[in-house]
């Protein structure tokens, strides 16, 4: 791999991590993740009903996927920790998703209880991917505590706003000494290559692929669009320029 | 009879540990990808037979399940 994607020293061979809730059906799940690509893939951990042991998320995926566990819904450093803890002991993976929301409205990131949670966490020996707000302190305390990544929203979870401030993100990726992944918000493809044209190291997506009307097709052009804007990356835009600089030579015009 | 808290809800049930719990739910005691905490703490699976459970427990069964 000439261009790998590293976290936790764990190479993995997509760019793009998928969710696997808000599919029509299970059989568009699997179709849009084998689509996408995708080797890391998301799953909430939840109470077992009480209408029996249904099949579950893991038997249906068959092991051809990684599987890395939310602490969705959490609002509380406690819940998040054991949640994270279940969520080990049930996958047995250290890896986590930590969401710790501060807002049931906005699902915005409660910032003093996740850091304090992934600090303990981290603590704890879990490979922390922290899902928090766009903002660079934030994202360097997450760094400093020890989390494997951080994980920017875009904009608001399900909301398909896209990159909401492209600028912030943009100075998280240039300072951050943990890879970035942007997560939330993500409502098309040029999103994901935005992402990835700003400096993300990789772009997480559910709801864009889920509920788009054509959602094998859509995991398809998500696919293509972290690779684009991830090649588009690493080769090097041309500056912005306010003025027009004409391509074709100016000399040998007919008529001059 | 002991009163438990099982994901929640309370109710009378006639167990002793972890493993007699989750076969009365019909959860196979060797199903893989399942989880459980009492009071809060993680209960290994290797534990599951030999944790004991006491009225006013607080259990959370739970397993992956789909999520973004």
């Amino acid at each position: 791999m000439t261009d790998p994607f590293i976290i936790a020293d764990t190479a993995l061979s997509s760019r793009l991590i998928v969710g696997t809730a808000r599919y029509p059906n299970q059989k568009v799940m699997l179709d849009c993740l084998e689509a996408s690509g995708a080797e890391l893939v998301t799953a909430s951990i939840r109470r077992i009903s009480l209408e029996g042991y249904a099949e579950s998320l893991v038997d249906i995926l068959g092991g051809r996927y990684r599987l890395l566990p939310n602490t969705a819904g959490c609002v509380t450093a406690r819940d998040a920790i054991l949640t994270a803890e279940l969520a080990r002991e049930a996958l047995e993976t250290n890896w986590v998703k930590l969401e710790l929301i501060g807002d049931r409205e906005l699902l915005y990131p409660d910032v003093e209880q996740l850091v304090h949670a992934a600090d303990e966490l981290v603590r704890k020996g879990f490979t922390v991917l922290p899902y928090c707000n766009e903002d660079p302190v934030t994202c360097q305390k997450l760094a400093d505590v020890g989390c494997a990544a951080v994980m920017p929203l875009g904009s608001l979870i399900g909301s398909g706003m896209g990159i909401a401030n492209p600028t912030a993100i943009e100075l998280i990726c240039s300072r951050s000494p943990v890879p970035v992944v942007l997560d939330a918000g993500i409502g098309t493809a040029s999103d994901a290559a935005l992402a990835m044209e700003l400096g993300c190291e990789a772009v997480m997506v559910d709801t864009a692929i889920a509920q788009s009307h054509d959602p094998r097709r859509m995991a398809a052009a998500m696919r293509a669009a972290v690779e684009a804007g991830r090649l588009a990356r690493l080769a090097g835009r041309i500056p912005k320029r306010r003025y027009a600089e004409s391509s074709s030579p100016q000399l040998g015009l007919v008529g001059s | 009879m002991i009163r438990l808290k099982v994901n929640g809800i309370e109710e009378d049930v006639m167990v002793t540990s972890v493993s007699e719990l989750l076969a009365i739910r019909g959860i196979d005691p060797g199903a893989r990808f399942v989880a459980v905490a009492v009071n809060g703490s993680v209960i290994r699976r290797s534990e599951w037979a030999s944790k004991p459970l006491g009225p006013g427990d607080d259990v959370e069964i739970v397993r992956p399940f789909s999520g973004g």
